[in-house]
């Protein structure tokens, strides 16, 4: 149903769905769901943070246990890749509000990039928690006696948490690669560039999400 | 009634005529066609969900039951409630008639997020599979409520894809709440102020919020589930000091705005089809909106009484208790506004305003029960009972089913374009009806003698009352079966609708019945307040279906 709208003052042509008055009309909407949609995002990782909080409550030795075996060096890098990553996607967005567009598909990919980086370094701290015994599977699994059971719930929230994070994370990379391949076509300008927007938030939640994570998994644990 | 020849052409242009083949429905965007689509979907599934009923009702005919298994009884009533409650209920009204409606109603050419609307259609179908899959190869005995540690340590069934299943659903009441929040603000018509919206709107309206901060909590707690049941590790097992009570907070945090979820929409549409039928304004039009709102409110914060005897901090359940009691107040005032739009209006007996008098009485049965199951005291007594599963059916079958088929009779001609056979129509509603209030009645009684729900056999003291539930089921069946065949019939043979058959006010009459592809030739400009209905000049009942 889409059919070609012109811009003004310029060549190109963009998608205006057939409901909407003007592609402004259609921004605002897209803008309107993607917030909806973060709402439920936060009540999404609200009950797993709930129960998080709740069982460590109750255990807080076996989740202290636990989160010492953790590695928090990789954890922390990661933390400042990931908001570093958040920060060239805010600039992107600068660029491209001023009409930047080479600007804005530079810095998308330098967001996109981190976000690779972010995989990496977390794929290699689960081959190290996997070789450290921490898999709640593991025969051998590391913290033993008394604290087991709450080591053991920690890091089933763990697992589960960085998991579901990272899969997060791999669905907004992909996104980001869409937004870059648009760009590259020549599809946005200060006057359309509402993709850039609405996958801007979501990039910026999946970050949020890790700020909480953060401190849940490798400071709680160790503070004095 | 106008000649066959620009019938013809009206078809040929609407949602219907544009073309017709399967890959046009199966890619379609069109928010009418999608509604159809649900609507094909979710009748599947209530006759799914019918069947597993029959068998149960069958099998309590005895009192050491037909089955002479529990185990597959256990599956029988687990595949009645999941299939029922989350296959049916929560989606039914919302994405059939809602889908339809919605824009129509406010003046737009679509949904928001016309491709999302049909992506929640697949995600609906894939998840639908998957449960069934679940229940049919590997059989779930779990019940709809999926409680661990049953759920995670000692069932044997497909526990898994079942889990799954009810994931994808809810993603996709997400996606479809989603889509009619940014709908109704971003695409109402030029004049259709939130003060002129149709009341069906609002009652939408809190649904979609509902879905869109509830659901999640429940895709959170079933994907833990799903973790726990998988691995054997997880924060509902006790052993490792993890908390199965925890599971039930966060399940009814869900459950019991969901039991909204599924009623409000069938508030939407009654309070669309008395107005019309007494051919009067919609009493206290703002009370009636706002207290949808309080109702969605509210709901959030009294899960807490579906847990009275489960051990939970005495201090919660009173505030839980008294929670549940000021939920009354708003569902009593639409019940009463509903009476007093009927109070000296120009009623007609349409099939559509029997099944809105049937839903009154009804719903107001079932909701008085539910004070009695929000009461500390009488809950002990009550709870796990048959007392227990009367309430909410006559809440959920007698109110929302009833406003399902309400709401399909009234808008059957704008969505297919031909009128349904009235006497058929009349009589169904009557049957369903009677039969309804056969079935469920004796629960009653039932549950307050003392039979507990969820059991395959029963003392031979209760026969009587079971044999006569049963018996009231068949006639029940009767009723649900016969709109299966004169629905499809009046497809075929049906006389050709008007584009107003009904003389009623709201927007989605003013278009063409079926309506064309973007729903209305010119955008509608509206300069007049909801339900704006004057008194006939006539006061003898006029023929409708000439």
């Amino acid at each position: 149903m889409a059919e070609p709208a012109q811009l003004p003052g310029s060549a190109l042509t963009v998608p205006q769905e057939f409901q909407y008055s003007s592609l402004f009309h259609q921004g605002e909407a897209a803008i309107a769901g993607i917030w909806l949609f973060m709402a439920q995002e936060c009540l999404f990782f609200g009950a797993l943070f709930l129960t998080w909080i709740y069982c460590r409550y109750w255990n807080i030795a076996g989740f202290d246990a636990g989160s010492a075996e953790t590695q928090v060096w990789i954890g922390s890098i990661n933390t400042g890749i990931l908001l570093t990553s958040s920060f060239a996607y805010a600039s992107a967005l600068l660029f491209i509000r001023a009409g930047g567009e080479r600007g804005m598909t530079i810095l998308l990919g330098v967001a996109a990039f981190l976000g690779i980086a972010f995989l990496c370094l977390k794929g290699y701290e689960w081959h190290l928690d996997f070789d450290d015994h921490t898999w709640v599977l593991d025969p051998d699994f590391k913290v033993k006696g008394a604290l087991q059971g709450g080591a053991k719930l920690f890091w089933s929230f763990y697992w589960f948490g960085t998991v579901l994070h990272a899969a997060h994370l791999t669905v907004g990379i992909g996104l980001v690669a869409y937004v870059i391949e648009r760009a590259r076509r020549g599809h946005f300008s200060a006057a359309y560039h509402t993709p850039v927007e609405v996958i801007g938030i979501y990039w910026s939640f999946v970050d949020i999400v890790w700020i909480i994570l953060w401190p849940f998994i490798y400071l709680i644990g160790r503070a004095p | 009634m106008s000649s066959t020849v620009i019938d013809r052409r009206e078809i040929a242009e609407s949602y219907l005529g544009e073309k017709f083949t399967l890959r046009s429905w199966l890619l379609t965007t069109d928010h009418k066609r999608i509604a159809v689509l649900f609507l094909i979907t979710i009748t599947g599934f209530f006759f799914v969900g019918g069947i597993a009923a029959a068998f149960m009702r069958w099998n309590l005919l005895v009192p050491e039951g037909m089955l002479r298994s529990d185990e597959t009884y256990n599956r029988l009533f687990t595949m009645h409630g999941v299939i029922m409650v989350w296959f049916f209920l929560v989606p039914s009204i919302p994405v059939t008639l809602g889908n339809f409606c919605i824009p129509l109603m406010i003046g737009a050419r679509d949904l928001a997020f016309p491709k999302i609307n049909l992506m929640s259609w697949y995600l609906f179908v894939t998840g639908g599979i998957i449960e069934l899959y679940a229940m049919f190869v590997g059989g779930v005995d779990v019940g709809w409520t999926f409680y661990p540690t049953l759920s995670t340590n000692y069932s044997n069934g497909f526990i898994l894809l079942s889990v799954l299943g009810v994931f994808m659903s809810g993603f996709s009441s997400i996606a479809t709440g989603l889509n009619f929040i940014v709908t109704i603000h971003t695409l109402r018509a030029p004049g259709m102020t939130w003060t002129r919206l149709p009341v069906f709107i609002w009652s939408h309206y809190s649904v979609s919020v509902l879905y869109v901060l509830a659901t999640p909590v429940l895709a959170m707690t079933l994907a833990l589930l799903f973790f726990e049941r998988l691995f054997g590790v997880g924060p509902f097992d006790p052993q490792l000091g993890g908390d199965l009570i925890l599971f039930q907070h966060l399940f009814w945090f869900y459950s019991h705005p969901a039991v909204y979820i599924m009623i409000l929409p069938g508030f939407g549409v009654i309070s669309e089809i008395i107005p019309c039928f007494s051919h009067k304004r919609l009493f206290g039009y703002e009370f009636v909106v706002w207290a949808s709102i309080a109702i969605a409110v509210i709901s959030f914060f009294v899960w807490g009484h579906h847990m009275f005897v489960s051990g939970q901090s005495l201090y919660a359940s009173v505030v839980f208790s008294l929670m549940s009691y000021a939920v009354a107040v708003p569902s009593a005032i639409k019940v009463f506004n509903w009476v007093g739009t009927m109070h000296k209006g120009f009623i007609r007996f349409d099939a559509p305003m029997l099944y809105a008098i049937g839903f009154i009485g009804l719903f107001t049965s079932g909701g008085l029960t539910g004070l009695w199951l929000a009461c500390l005291a009488a809950d002990v007594h009550l709870s796990q009972t048959y007392f227990v599963v009367a309430h909410f059916h006559y809440v959920m079958v007698g109110g929302m089913v009833s406003a399902f088929f309400g709401g399909l009779h009234f808008w059957w001609p704008k969505i297919t374009g031909r009128l349904y056979p009235e006497m058929w129509g009349r009589a169904a509603a009557l049957i369903i009806f009677i039969g309804f209030n056969m079935t469920f009645a004796p629960q009653y009684i039932l549950g307050y003698t003392g039979m507990p729900r969820r059991y395959a056999s029963y003392p031979p003291k209760f026969q009587v009352l079971n044999v006569m539930s049963s018996a009231g089921a068949s006639v029940l069946a009767l009723g649900y079966l016969l709109p299966l065949f004169y629905l499809p019939w009046s497809l075929f043979r049906g006389p050709r609708a008007t584009a107003n058959p009904w003389d009623a006010t709201g927007l989605e009459w003013q278009t063409s019945s079926p309506p064309p592809t973007t729903n209305f030739y010119a955008t509608p400009v509206v300069t007049w307040e909801p339900y704006d209905y004057k008194p006939p000049e006539r006061l003898e009942q006029r023929d409708y279906h000439g």
